[in-house]
């Protein structure tokens, strides 16, 4: 695992990216590279994540024109290999916008824009990226958004729970999600998105560690 | 080439809560509007496109509306078309 590279997708107006970077050179010893959004060459990477911010200012809807780059374009062939991706906030909205995970995130149910610390119930062993086997069912990481409450309708709800694909829900639901969801996978478990940041819970200096074990998670197999 | 303007209409379906609709529609009773049943915010989007007749020119807006204007998960779209 030693050349193990994770691709950093950076768009105008992405801003986690760096976050994501210290977390798995500073914390983890993984190897990361920055991926500007108009590369579609994904050759030299071995696992993505699409990170938190604004990519396009959020026009239009959240994620709607990252989803026509030409890097989210040539996400189809590397996720099809089997590949992980992991899109965090940001990240998340553009994989349900571009039909990687299924539902859509809208405007938080009070409005606001939540900065907070939650604490999470891990649902779901799909994928392995959650600690799932430690008695540890509970982690607490932070969130930050404005337009995160999950949305779908009851026929995907369904399909989310009969084939395991949701990974967390929210413990005290704060921006009015469906069914508390706060993240899931796709069926093949290679790709997830989450409204929290795990990156930004990769050391206790800053108030926690529960999100290593996902970030650390792009190198399994 | 034949000129169209075309205006599409977004609006999040009724079963997604539009919290930006109840927050206008509460400044709105403020205001003193009474009788107001329901508020909701939509987009409209203008667009000045050309195409060989109407069939050609609704057939790319509803590419557009259907791929980008619009999230169909969560909002519908209507459109309409006057040649110019």
């Amino acid at each position: 695992m030693d050349n193990f590279t994770v691709g950093i997708v950076v768009f105008p107006g992405s801003n986690c990216d760096r976050d994501v970077s210290w977390a798995l050179e500073g914390c983890l010893d993984i190897r990361t590279k920055y991926l500007w959004h108009e590369s579609s060459d994904l050759s030299d990477v071995d696992a993505i994540v699409i990170p938190g911010g604004f990519s396009y200012g959020d026009y239009l809807r959240c994620g709607a024109i990252a989803r026509f780059s030409p890097l989210i374009n040539a996400l189809d062939e590397f996720v099809k290999s089997g590949k992980r991706v992991l899109g965090i906030c940001n990240g998340f909205q553009i994989l349900t916008e571009s039909g990687f995970l299924p539902g859509a995130l809208v405007a938080n149910k009070n409005l606001n824009f939540i900065c907070d610390d939650v604490e999470l119930d891990i649902v779901s062993s799909k994928g392995g990226w959650f600690n799932y086997l430690d008695e540890k069912q509970t982690i607490k990481l932070p969130i930050a958004h404005g337009e995160g409450r999950y949305h779908c309708d009851s026929d995907t709800f369904k399909k989310l729970v009969d084939n395991e694909l949701i990974a967390l829900r929210y413990k005290n639901n704060p921006n009015g999600s469906a069914f508390d969801i706060a993240g899931i996978t796709n069926e093949k478990g290679n790709v997830l998105g989450l409204m929290p940041h795990p990156e930004r819970a990769c050391d206790e200096m800053i108030g926690g560690t529960d999100g290593l074990f996902t970030l650390k998670s792009l190198i399994s197999k | 080439m034949d000129q169209f303007a075309v205006k599409v209409f977004v609006r999040l379906r009724p079963s997604v809560l539009d919290p930006a609709g109840e927050a206008t529609k509460s400044a709105s009773i403020k205001l003193g509007a009474q009788g107001i049943k329901s508020l909701r915010i939509g987009k409209m989007i203008e667009v000045k496109i050309e195409g060989n007749g109407e069939k050609e020119v609704r057939e790319k807006i509803d590419l557009l509306c259907d791929r980008l204007f619009a999230n169909t998960v969560i909002e519908d779209y209507e459109y309409s078309l006057e040649k110019l």
